[in-house]
């Protein structure tokens, strides 16, 4: 770009962050890569931070050299600037007369960023307004509830994971490791390593859909890029542990007085609903949940992106959303692992630097972009939430934790207003208005009530952030706010 | 489907709600179509104040004071009619407190006070000392306030429900999903009922309480009404225990409203839910139905909470949501009959008030259309009234007894984003 380099700006450094950030930089870009975190790797290589040792890091980690080669690119490159503890926690559609293209003024997006460690006071207000954005912002973990998924004990996988690989922590000693999706297998691996007895693999889908997303067996997948191998190694492991892998299954209840003591494990039927009769009880003081992910949306619902039915962001061959100016790689894209999100951030990066994805390593990056979305489809197709799921709920069940409005409540409050509709059901029942702003249970109330709308995906205010620091951010002058008066 | 009722209403906010429980108690037949889901526009954006505080003597005080009485009786009324299991309406008479920190503002509010007095609404000055009684957690430099015990609010969406409930078992039909595109029109250039997405519904009156949308919808029925949107914002902390024991608001904020000569419309209220979040409303913007997030609203509005509240500055804000409400250029819903189209009526343009001014319209609607006495004087709130008639645009658009077709596509008054779709 003549003489003047071109700011792109990643937000996210897990797989699809880091490699975007390394691919814009290589091309010629001004990169700032932000994240939440104070380590890089995202949920992918969450690790312990440098100050602690980390000699063993290889044994948690695929494909830590991966990682290893990335981040030290990165740190050296004299063009890129990493912001560890930067919480983007809001993103707005701005006019910026400050970017001026061929066509002259155009639109663009405002990052608002606070820097420091989340909970201290007066953390650092940055904003950014990027010439071009990639969005890698991830995804978390989705876990259907289930009677007693309260219970102390019970963790989503993404938790238990995140404790195995970022703190060494086991759940538990006795664990039982449930839901849907290949990442089961790495999650019951980290927590075999840290130490604890996995009781059982219980995979909801049953082999007939499995086999059609996966071929025979959940690791035979052809053509997935070293997923095969990744995968192969996993199940190697529990085969050397004697952990069970069970396909159609699910826990279906938790128990204990206080603490998880013992769950109840169901066979399940293809539409996933449990078949009555087939209730065994397995004594255990741990259980880790997880039934898929849910993009983290939030940026890219802000910057008005266009989204899939299933509610992923669209991108095109070059990973441009359908917003100008803005690129999105990795999980908010499609749940297709590491791989697909090294990959995709690669071309993304390469794309947002204005590259040419002709030369380089972008063709390479772009036929395994092209290989890791089969990846996504597959697992969507062999592991997705079927609708039976519901029959496993009773009226007591929590179905929103935070406020604890029960399954029965939601169908009541459903049945005497008789409104389906999520924002009035969230009002009357409660559902959803607590602190985690219906990451946890907004999707179910969706499927309960039958809506496939955007709105519980839409909070423009990403995480909670302090009164104190919103009223300590400037307010421009070309603020127009609060006309008292009729023009 | 092709159906008929006596009135048709559009919109299921909480005055199409209102509107339509009045109605069919008085023995109506009502169908209410909303293109949405019920109680999920601006009903579900916006907050429950209940305020008397915050108006200067004069017919929206008069429609609150009635409304407020309403909503007392309707509280007990609606509990008894949907029994302990419908999601309470969560009445609450926790009284408001307008603070100031300056002399002028002090001497200001005085005045704005003693007028409301004469008014019938209680206000009562108290010192800064007193004030921190009511409000322990207060600025140490409020100098006095005004104590308003009438305030109360309802949670908007459960009364709205609730209303609607109550309707359908008094025998009205609400029909969510269904679009009114457009007029049904009788020989003699009356209206006659409506068209819509899923077929047409014949009515010997249709009120439109569309909210900020009532402008399009009057367009679409060949007639006009000057609501526009007025963008409001609200944030919410995460739950903490309760700290904050009645509306508060700043009433230096008001006294700058006061001398700039606009009446005081903003209620910068700060508050406690039952849920134990507080929240902090609203910002006031014009800029059409723009849902964009906008960072630059929230900074003033949490610097005034943490000027009134400084302990709020060690909370957190988890949520903002915003709104559109129903601005109308004199500051006066519009309740009654379109002076141009026979069979046309309005129930809207409340702006900043709606749920606390729903009842009261709801029965002067009732009143209006049945013939029976109203509880109000409603000529303040007439469409014909002279401050908006001047508004009306040139007579070869308002004196259109439209055909249908023609009144859906552009005229002077239509705003580009107005129909949000
Ligand atoms: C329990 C679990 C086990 C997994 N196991 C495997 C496995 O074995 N193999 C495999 O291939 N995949 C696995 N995955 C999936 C893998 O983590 C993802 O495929 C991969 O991490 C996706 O990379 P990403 O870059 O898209 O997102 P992430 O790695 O999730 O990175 C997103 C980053 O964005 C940051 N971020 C998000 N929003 C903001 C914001 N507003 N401001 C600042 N920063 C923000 C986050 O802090 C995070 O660091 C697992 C995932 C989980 C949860
Ligand atoms: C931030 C904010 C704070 C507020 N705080 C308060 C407060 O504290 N106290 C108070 O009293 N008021 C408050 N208000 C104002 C109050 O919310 C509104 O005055 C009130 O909700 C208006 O209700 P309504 O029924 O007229 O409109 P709405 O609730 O908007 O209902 C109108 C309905 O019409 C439907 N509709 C539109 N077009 C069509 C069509 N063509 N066909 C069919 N249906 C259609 C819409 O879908 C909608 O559901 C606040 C508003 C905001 C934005």
């Amino acid at each position: 770009m003549s003489g003047q380099e071109r700011h792109v700006v990643v937000v996210g450094a897990g797989p699809a962050g880091l490699a975007a950030a390394r691919a814009a930089a290589d091309a010629g870009a001004r990169v700032t890569v932000l994240d939440a975190a104070d380590v890089l790797g995202g949920q992918y290589w969450r690790h312990l931070p440098d100050e602690r040792p980390a000699g063993r890091e290889h044994l948690l980690h695929h494909k830590w050299d991966t990682y290893r080669a990335l981040s030290d690119a990165l740190r050296a490159h004299p063009a890129v600037t990493v912001v560890p503890t930067a919480q983007v926690w809001s993103l707005e559609q701005v006019s910026s007369p400050g970017l001026v293209s061929s066509s002259g003024r155009r639109d663009g997006v405002r990052l608002n960023v606070l820097v420091g460690e989340p909970d201290a006071a007066g953390r650092a207000a940055r904003t950014f307004e990027p010439d071009a954005l990639v969005l890698a912002t991830g995804a978390h973990d989705r876990t259907l509830p289930f009677p007693g998924w309260q219970l102390p004990g019970v963790y989503s996988a993404g938790a238990a994971q995140a404790l195995a690989k970022g703190e060494r922590v086991a759940v538990g000693r006795r664990v039982v490791v449930a839901g849907a999706g290949p990442f089961l297998l790495p999650v019951a691996s980290s927590l075999l390593r840290t130490g604890a007895t996995v009781l059982g693999v219980h995979e909801a889908s049953r082999t007939g859909s499995l086999a059609r997303g996966w071929l025979d067996r959940p690791w035979e997948l052809a053509g997935a890029v070293g997923k095969a191998g990744e995968l192969a190694g996993y199940v190697g492991e529990l085969v050397r542990h004697r952990v069970p892998w069970r396909p159609g299954e699910a826990v279906v209840a938790a128990h204990g007085d206080g603490q998880v003591e013992a769950v109840t494990v169901a066979r399940l039927d293809a539409r996933w609903a449990p078949v009555p009769g087939t209730e065994r009880q397995v004594e255990a003081d741990a259980v880790a949940v997880s039934h898929g992910f849910t993009p983290r949306l939030e940026l890219a619902i802000a910057a008005g992106c266009a989204l899939t039915a299933s509610r992923f962001v669209i991108v095109d061959d070059t990973q441009a959303t359908s917003v100008p100016g803005v690129w999105a790689a990795g999980e908010i894209t499609g749940i297709g692992g590491a791989d697909a999100a090294l990959a995709e951030g690669a071309v993304a990066g390469a794309a947002a630097a204005g590259g040419d994805l002709g030369a380089g390593a972008a063709p390479r990056a772009i036929r395994s972009r092209d290989r890791a979305r089969g990846f996504a489809a597959r697992i969507e197709a062999a592991h997705g939430i079927r609708g039976g799921w519901v029959r496993w709920l009773r009226d007591d069940t929590v179905v929103c934790r935070c406020e604890e409005t029960t399954y029965g409540r939601v169908r009541e409050v459903v049945e005497l207003t008789g409104s389906h509709e999520t924002r009035s059901v969230k009002l009357t029942s409660r559902a959803g208005l607590g602190p985690c702003q219906a990451r946890m249970c907004g999707r179910t109330l969706q499927d309960l009530l039958d809506d496939g709308g955007t709105g519980v995906d839409r909070r423009p205010i990403v995480v909670p952030v302090r009164l104190g620091d919103l009223a300590a951010t400037p307010t421009s002058s070309t603020h127009t706010a609060s006309q008292p008066q009729e023009t | 489907m092709d159906v008929a009722a006596d009135v048709v209403i559009v919109g299921a906010g909480v005055v199409g709600a209102a509107c339509a429980r009045s109605l069919a108690l008085a023995g109506a037949s009502v169908v209410v179509l909303d293109r949405g889901a019920a109680a999920a526009g601006t009903s579900a954006h916006g907050e429950g104040n209940l305020l008397v505080s915050d108006k200067g003597p004069g017919p929206e005080l008069v429609l609150a004071q009635e409304s407020l009485r309403r909503w007392t009786a309707l509280a007990g009324e609606l509990a008894d009619e949907l029994g302990p299991r419908f999601p309470s309406i969560e009445h609450d008479a926790k009284g408001g407190v307008v603070v100031v920190a300056s002399d002028a503002g002090l001497t200001g509010l005085r005045e704005f006070a003693a007028a409301q007095r004469a008014a019938g609404v209680e206000a009562v000055e108290v010192t800064g000392d007193r004030a921190r009684e009511l409000e322990p957690d207060l600025a140490p430099g409020v100098l006095g306030a005004i104590h308003y015990p009438q305030d109360a609010q309802v949670q908007p969406v459960a009364a709205a429900e609730a209303l609607l409930a109550s309707a359908r078992r008094a025998g009205a039909v609400v029909r969510t999903g269904v679009e009114v595109t457009g007029p049904l029109l009788g020989a003699d250039g009356r209206l006659t009922g409506v068209t819509t997405t899923q077929g047409d519904v014949a009515a010997g009156a249709v009120v439109v309480a569309a909210g900020p949308w009532s402008a399009d919808v009057a367009e679409r029925l060949g007639s006009w009404v000057p609501v526009r949107p007025r963008r409001g914002t609200v944030l919410v902390t995460t739950p903490m225990p309760q700290r904050i024991h009645h509306k508060v608001y700043d009433g230096d904020y008001f006294a700058a409203t006061q001398s700039a000569g606009a009446e005081l419309q903003t209620s910068a209220v700060i508050e406690s839910t039952r849920g134990g979040t507080v929240l902090i409303g609203s910002s006031r913007e014009q800029v059409g139905f723009d849902e964009r997030f906008s960072a630059e609203v929230l900074a003033p509005m949490a610097r005034r909470a943490v000027t009134v509240f400084p302990f709020l500055a060690e909370t957190h804000v988890m949520r903002s949501y915003l709104g559109f409400r129903p601005y109308m250029p004199d500051h006066l819903p519009v309740i009654g009959a379109d002076p141009a189209l026979p069979g046309l009526w309005f129930a809207t343009g409340h702006e900043g008030a709606g749920v606390g001014l729903a009842p009261a319209t709801g029965d002067l609607v009732a009143a209006a259309l049945l013939g029976s006495a109203p509880a109000v004087d409603p000529a303040p709130y007439a469409a014909d009234r002279p401050t908006l008639q001047a508004l009306r645009p040139t007579p070869d658009v308002s004196d259109v007894q439209a055909p249908r077709g023609i009144c859906t596509s552009d005229t002077t008054e239509s705003d580009p984003e107005g129909a949000r779709s």
